[in-house]
């Protein structure tokens, strides 16, 4: 028995990995060749730089006043709005205005890149983490296991997602405010402020975000469990836990993958959305959604405050909705043409 | 089928119920009560209130007794009084008895008002604004789908999908503002803010009349609201016109010689419609409790801001009744789906 699978055993192995490797080259390849991606995925490099680099690009810091300044606009905005002149105290210092409190409007927007791209790459780590582990649990051990668990994911769906993630979010902002020191809630509030409130914002969306991803991989690794190569690999004694990592993760990964670049537009959104109402980042870190809800309160005098953030906040789910729809077509190519 | 329907609806009474114990667990949860305020009440007062209010209860009495409040009807020979405490969503008069069904409970921070109150007067617009909503998202999607799936790869696909890219790019409180500021302040086509009708409402759901006055304040937080579920719709349509368009009864239907008008129309759409009717559901519960967020943009007087000023009023009867009225939507959608989902496919059969 030895003498055959010792010889077989590599080559074997060299198959699937060779296979897998140009599995991936080759989705890559369609990606490039697809432009409304390859735009997509400049914008977001773009937008990565930016975050990275928010000291050097940014005018001002984001939290510095000029009261002085405030509602400031520079001559070419006042052409753009005719409606604002009469109110409008003109300085050219700022390239796209200034807000009520005189601060940099361009500054905070090329600021506000930071957290909106926090949630883009952690929230989807987070709701991979939990929903991939929850699924393949579920998935893999299947019977009353699997039945128990897809009936918690059912009645998580009947929950009214974003009421859910607004209670979550007064629950983290208010238990933790003002803890006793040395508690671990004291950390994590420590923690958050550091952040900027970002944290929770975080947990909240990992929290509320992996049902569906949960689901998918149940219903992949139900497909692939039963599959030959999952029987050798048990049948030459592999762990459970090595059959789940090893044979049957790297072949459902695709749709994972793909799943969780689609949600990333409605990750940014939800966190721009929990700062329009004020349960996001906290004052002063600038988040696109807090400016978007202070400028729209000024909309009739000063348009550029709220549009400018709204045009930020729309390039980038633009951009990351093309990179999903792309990459969604690279990794499943059957469905190619027949989904969009 | 009836069984299947009597074991969903069992079923969505277990799920009601866990969602509104986690709800109230969470709630309870948040530190502070509905009536701490900055200036402390002397401690008498609080405790007063708080026993008026049953606050001071142990937990497990609250939830179970405001649970057994509102899902068992009770039947009294007492009419209906005007009190805060004794507000049912349905009274019926049965000879000298009287049936009670579903109270909410009081709000506790807007005096005189019942949560029921809420849900008669806010309920409505925000259902409206949700119909509305629907009623654009199917009227652009489908169409949008439909033409991008018979000119696959070609100009109007294109279009048409770009139109659905931006319309899953642009949310609400972009697009809203946007819209706002075009058509309210520099127009002035639209008012920017509003809803065009009041309580009493008719059949205590729709607007009384419906006229330019009405629609004028609907058009644009419905469109905005809207927009966004009809890229998907269009996106799914195209998707399963697609498929259905590849099938064999397809080139059949062309082979005997059909128009091609008479193909897409008889054929094709009534099986690629199948996949759309399964969102519509979600997308209808997800319009209107999606509402909020337009209501909060446009200023409307709905359910949504009751909402978000109730979390952080602390205001526990109008947090549990606004969760547990959405989470009824959602299920009894999803219900609703799956029914007329079998009633669309013979194949299909719940046993």
């Amino acid at each position: 028995m030895t003498a055959l699978t010792n010889p077989l055993t590599p080559v074997a192995d060299q198959s699937v990995t060779n296979k897998s490797r140009s599995l991936w080259q080759e989705a890559l390849r369609r990606l490039i060749r697809n432009r409304g991606a390859l735009t997509g995925g400049i914008i977001i490099i773009l937008l990565v730089l930016t975050a990275i680099f928010a000291d050097v690009i940014a005018p001002y810091t984001f939290e510095k006043q000029s009261l002085l300044n405030a509602n400031a606009v520079p001559t070419w905005i006042t052409r753009l709005f005719p409606s604002l002149k009469p109110y409008a105290v003109i300085n050219e210092q700022y390239p796209i205005g200034a807000d009520k409190l005189g601060r940099d409007l361009f500054s905070r927007i090329i600021y506000g890149t930071r957290v909106s791209l926090a949630v883009a790459f952690i929230g989807p780590i987070i709701s991979l983490i939990i929903g991939v582990i929850y699924g393949s649990i579920s998935g893999f051990f299947g019977g009353r296991v699997d039945n128990i668990m897809m009936r918690i994911v059912d009645v998580l769906y009947a929950f009214p997602g974003l009421l859910f993630i607004i209670l979550l979010m007064a629950f983290f902002r208010t238990t933790l405010a003002q803890p006793e020191e040395g508690t671990f809630s004291y950390y994590l509030g420590q923690l958050d402020s550091k952040f900027g409130g970002l944290l929770f914002i975080m947990i909240g969306i990992g929290l509320t975000g992996w049902e569906t991803q949960a689901r998918l991989t149940r219903g992949q690794v139900l497909s692939v469990r039963e599959k030959e190569y999952i029987e050798a690999a048990r049948s030459i004694g592999a762990t459970n836990w090595r059959i789940m990592f090893r044979h049957i993760l790297p072949n459902i990964l695709g749709p994972l993958i793909v799943l969780e670049t689609l949600s990333i537009p409605g990750y940014i959104y939800t966190e721009a959305f929990l700062s329009f109402i004020g349960l996001g980042v906290n004052p002063p870190t600038p988040s696109w959604g807090s400016m978007i809800s202070d400028g729209s309160r000024a909309l009739r005098a000063y348009p550029n405050q709220a549009l400018f953030p709204a045009l930020a906040l729309a390039v980038t789910m633009f951009a990351f909705n093309f990179l999903g729809d792309g990459l969604r077509d690279a990794l499943e190519p059957r469905l190619r043409g027949t989904q969009e | 089928m009836t069984n299947y329907i009597l074991r969903r609806l069992l079923y969505m009474l277990v799920v009601l119920f866990v969602v509104s114990g986690i709800t109230f667990i969470l709630m309870h949860a948040v530190p502070g009560g509905p009536f701490d305020r900055e200036k402390k009440l002397p401690p008498e007062i609080q405790a007063n209130k708080e026993k008026y209010y049953h606050l001071d209860d142990p937990l497990y009495v609250q939830f179970f007794s405001y649970l057994s409040r509102v899902a068992i009807p009770r039947v009294t020979t007492i009419a209906p009084t005007l009190r805060t405490d004794d507000d049912y969503l349905i009274n019926l008069k049965m000879g000298d008895y009287w049936l009670k069904w579903m109270n909410f409970g009081p709000s506790y921070t807007s005096r005189n008002r019942t949560v029921n109150d809420i849900f008669r007067e806010q309920l409505p617009v925000s259902f409206q604004l949700g119909m509305i909503a629907l009623t654009i998202a199917v009227v652009i999607g489908m169409p949008l789908g439909i033409m991008s799936a018979l000119n696959h790869n070609k100009w109007p696909d294109y279009v048409g999908m770009g139109v659905a890219i931006f319309g899953v790019s642009v949310p609400t409180i972009v697009l809203g503002p946007i819209l706002v500021w075009i058509f309210g302040v520099l127009l002035q086509w639209l008012p920017p803010t509003g809803w065009g009708a009041k309580p009493p409402f008719f059949l205590g759901l729709f607007p009384k009349a419906l006229s330019w006055d009405y629609f004028k304040f609907a058009i644009l937080p419905a469109f905005v609201l809207g927009f966004g579920s009809s890229a998907v719709i269009a996106r799914l349509t195209r998707a399963s016109m697609l498929q259905v368009i590849r099938e064999d009864y397809i080139r059949t239907a062309r082979a005997k010689g059909l128009r091609e008008q008479m193909v897409v129309m008889r054929h094709a759409l009534k099986n690629a419609l199948i996949p759309v009717v399964t969102i519509v559901g979600p997308l209808f519960a997800g319009l209107v409790t999606g509402t909020f967020v337009t209501e909060l943009v446009f200023g409307i007087p709905g359910l949504g801001k009751y909402f978000v000023t109730s979390i952080s009023n602390r205001d526990y009867p109008v947090i549990m009744g606004t969760i547990l009225l959405y989470a009824v939507f959602l299920v009894l959608s999803n219900l609703l789906v799956d029914i007329v989902y079998a009633i669309l496919d013979p194949r299909i059969r719940y046993n």
